[in-house]
């Protein structure tokens, strides 16, 4: 009985997180504007959404953005976390502290704050203030992702490997990278993924026409209810569960080896 | 190694391929929102070859605050009246040059040398319209024709508000018979408690959704503007709008030129563009908003000129205002609605 | 290697200071100071943004704004517990897609799908047109408190049940086992050996969704219609709208302060801050 009634719970919360996003995707073929109604089959959403200029640029900006800052927060925040590593522990902590500080505080405090100090240093927010803002949120969940690898790093290889007369870099790259290696995909991924999803960050500290997907939805869902909006999700929804799958498919593939 | 080499190149080709279409000519614009029709947008860069960037904002505070804070650069900004006004005094705009803009001479005299822009200087209007109230003729009973179709009771939860400081603050001091341009504190102290006890009816405080809502059923009542209103007429139609008898709010939306825009000419050549009897036309079909062009005005459909939202008798006309620049007194309006909606 | 690889991290400090330390602080700066301090010479150092902060009005909104997301935060616990729990107890061949399944809703765009519950809870919506096709009367179910914690639980689920799954799953199962060969019933088990050793990770879970709760403006302004805002909203408006920056940034001063007491309160219960995430 334990099993059915588990079953059921997870099932439940299952069907709550899915509901949205399934009736966006049904929606999404609903000839008819109306939420209440059933106009009947229809492409024609999609076929709008290809054409709409507003959400291709957003598409272009969210993603370049997000691959970008998260490229340049994996790599500043792996060196910089290798850096702290070594720090020692009154020092390190300072660091930490400070360095959390984007996680801790929220958003919309985050986002003022930086369109503050681009603002008074008269910085033209655009595509720039809004790299340099993601890139500022990005780091501390890379440092955060790698830290804890590197702590788990075994001191008495890297001392052996210099023993043996490697070079500090040398064992940097052939030692301590591939063994946090996990942390940093980690890093990059945690990354990537808050950049494109963010929405107040980059609503603060962006100008200039530069714009992402989150702040076009958020100026659409202010202006009515419009069906491409839905045909966006369905895809939205298409590409990440192909993600999915080809996760799954590659972990079961290790986990056999 | 190689994977990441390839990786970065294929990124940098990607972001420098972004950077290159910034190098064409590029228009800023920054309006209302579904304040124009797109199409026009994507003809005006075909016919001038030039990139235009158009960005909408919900309500003149808020694109104020954003140019004023800085950090912005549009070339031509599309707003309300009083907004100009204010932009005039603060120094924010440049002077236009009519000679780009032979079109001008169509716009209806009645609404140039206004008060907002008294010289006609700065600005070029591009629609009028009226502050009033639609509602559902299925669900609201009667001939409603007062403001206090927004306090009854009777649609309590059906009815909405703007989230639009001077409109909602208005309605509340038209219906005290109080001018809405008042700086009189314990007039304005009036309207903010009326909108306070309105709280418990109001459905929600939108700006531009209404539109979708009405036409869905989804609220009774709401208060709005014509053009909105013309549209939303035009999709459903148990609605019906009218203009308070108390009196109400007349505008006029009008382009213009903030100060070292990077380019002016452009920007004129575009307020030209969209002022041409054809474009305007157009963008009446997409708006619905009444117009200021004396030449299209007498080829607008006839269901439209019927329509009193889109032509309001001049009885009406007569007995609205039209908001001015408050200057420093708008703290006390600022307070107000701030004290409204965290209430 | 040691002592040199230290300055790895400096470039990065550098980059804190002006890009975390400095915003901040310029925030701080506008939360003491007046309106109409342009230039440096007049700026006057002052109290009076907090003092216009003890109106009942801005202070219900705090209260508000508390309550709201106290409430989601623990609906998402108790929710989220058994989830994770379950989780834990599948078996290895069909966990991992689970927990991707479960984390795949996180991938599509959070505005979306709060926009989305709109579509299912508005008047004329998906469960009310259900209602009306039932001849049953409308529920008012968007535009109210009761929306905005829908929406919260919504959006802040997965963060509770992960942390608790983490620390559920690095559990040693020996010692449910050892309870159980010592007598003990289920519910003492949970009580005495479960919970506690889950602790850390509910403590992470309670902090990681209180925090945009109590701030976000997103969830309260498409889900909430504008009626009953929340501190989030309030400092948006400031910020954008009514431009006065300087009671915005006290109020942002003061959203920092709550959280950071939380966290300290939360604190004393143990959290391992350098332990990270780990997947």
């Amino acid at each position: 009985m334990k099993n059915k009634v588990s079953k059921l719970y997870l099932s439940l919360v299952f069907l709550f997180l899915y509901a949205p996003i399934v009736v966006l995707v049904i929606y999404s073929f609903n000839d008819s504007k109306s939420r209440g109604t059933w106009g009947g089959f229809t492409f024609k959403w999609y076929l709008e959404l290809f054409k709409d200029r507003d959400i291709k640029t957003a598409l272009y900006y969210t993603v370049t953005i997000a691959i970008t800052a998260a490229l340049i927060s994996t790599i500043v925040g792996t060196i910089s976390a290798i850096g702290i590593y070594n720090m020692k522990t009154n020092r390190m902590n300072l660091f930490l502290n400070i360095n959390y500080l984007p996680i801790i505080n929220p958003d919309i405090v985050t986002g003022i704050a930086l369109m503050i100090l681009f603002l008074s240093a008269n910085i033209k927010l655009g595509f720039s203030t809004m790299l340099l803002a993601h890139i500022t949120f990005d780091i501390p969940y890379v440092i955060l992702s790698v830290l804890p690898k590197l702590k788990q790093l075994d001191k008495n290889i890297t001392e052996a490997a210099l023993d043996l007369g490697a070079t500090p870099f040398y064992s940097l790259r052939k030692i301590i990278i591939p063994q946090i290696k996990p942390g940093i995909i980690t890093g990059f991924l945690i990354a990537f993924t808050l950049s494109i999803d963010d929405f107040v960050i980059s609503f603060f500290t962006t100008g200039s026409g530069v714009t992402n997907l989150s702040i076009e939805i958020y100026s659409m869902a202010r202006r009515g209810i419009s069906p491409t909006i839905n045909a966006l999700s369905s895809l939205m929804l298409a590409v990440v569960l192909g993600l999915l799958l080809i996760i799954n498919k590659r972990t079961t593939l290790q986990v056999k080896e | 190694m190689k994977k990441y080499l390839i990786l970065i190149t294929m990124l940098t080709a990607l972001i420098l391929s972004g950077c290159s279409s910034s190098q064409d000519e590029t228009l800023d614009i920054f309006n209302y929102g579904q304040y124009i029709d797109e199409e026009l947008l994507v003809e005006f860069e075909e016919e001038f070859g030039v990139k235009v960037n158009y960005q909408e904002y919900p309500t003149p505070e808020d694109m104020y605050t954003k140019v004023k804070a800085g950090g912005t650069d549009y070339d031509l900004i599309i707003t309300g009246e009083y907004m100009i006004e204010r932009m005039i005094s603060e120094d924010m705009l440049e002077k236009i040059n009519f000679d780009n803009i032979p079109n001008y001479q169509y716009i209806d005299e009645n609404f140039k040398n206004q008060a907002y822009d008294s010289n006609n200087e700065y600005s070029v209007p591009y629609f009028w319209g009226t502050l009033g109230i639609i509602y559902n003729t299925e669900i609201v009973e009667g001939n409603p024709d007062s403001w206090d179709l927004l306090w009854d009771e009777n649609y309590s939860g059906q009815i909405l508000m703007m989230d639009s400081q001077r409109d909602s603050l208005a309605s509340a001091l038209k219906k005290l018979g109080y001018s809405l341009n008042t700086t009189n504190e314990s007039e304005i102290e009036d309207a903010k408690n009326l909108l306070i006890k309105q709280k418990p009816l109001v459905m929600a405080y939108i700006v531009d959704e209404a539109l979708d809502m009405m036409i869905a059923d989804e609220a009774a009542i709401s208060l709005i503007w014509s053009g909105e209103a013309v549209a939303a007429m035009g999709e459903n139609d148990k609605l019906n709008y009218y203009i308070p008898k108390e009196g109400s709010n007349i505008w006029i939306d009008a382009a213009c030129i903030p100060k070292n825009a990077d380019n002016k000419d452009l920007a004129e050549k575009f307020i030209n563009f969209v002022t041409s009897k054809k474009n305007t036309l157009r963008n009446i079909d997409y708006v619905w908003y009444s117009t200021v062009h004396t030449e299209a005005e007498k080829e607008v459909e006839e269901f439209l000129y019927d329509n009193p939202a889109f032509n309001p008798s001049q009885e009406k006309i007569d007995k609205a205002e039209m908001f001015r620049d408050l200057g420093d007194n708008l703290k006390l309006y600022d307070d107000a609605w701030t004290e409204v909606i965290a209430h | 290697m040691n002592s040199k690889s230290k300055y790895l991290a400096y470039p990065y400090s550098i980059w804190m200071i002006i890009f975390i330390l400095f915003p901040l602080f310029l925030i701080f700066l506008y939360s003491i100071t007046l309106r109409n301090a342009n230039e440096i010479k007049t700026i006057t150092f002052t109290f009076e943004n907090f003092a216009k902060f003890f109106n009942p009005i801005y202070i219900n909104v705090l209260i508000r704004s508390i309550s709201i997301a106290a409430l989601s935060t623990i609906i998402c616990l108790f929710i989220g517990y058994p989830v994770a729990y379950l989780l834990t107890r599948i078996n290895e061949e069909n966990k991992g897609l689970l927990i991707l399944l479960f984390i795949l809703p996180m991938w599509m765009n959070m505005l979306l799908r709060t926009y989305a519950w709109m579509t299912i809870l508005g008047n004329t919506g998906l469960i009310n047109s259900f209602l009306s096709f039932l001849n049953l009367p409308k529920i008012n179910l968007l535009y109210n408190n009761n929306a905005v914690i829908l929406g919260m639980v919504y959006n802040f689920l997965p963060f509770m049940v992960f942390p608790i799954y983490t620390a559920l799953n690095k559990m040693d199962r020996s010692l449910i086992e050892a309870a159980d060969d010592l007598g003990a019933d289920s519910f003492t088990i949970f009580r005495k050996v479960i919970f506690p050793l889950s602790l850390p990770g509910v403590i992470s879970g309670l902090v990681i969704v209180f925090m945009p709760a109590v701030s976000t403006f997103v969830i309260p302004r498409l889900l909430g219609g504008g009626k009953n805002i929340l501190i989030g909203n309030l400092i948006e408006k400031l910020f954008l709208v009514t431009r006065d920056w300087n009671f915005g940034a006290a109020l942002s001063m003061i959203i920092l302060i709550i959280i950071f007491i939380s966290i300290k309160i939360l604190n004393v219960l143990n959290i391992d801050k350098e332990s990270g995430i780990s997947l």
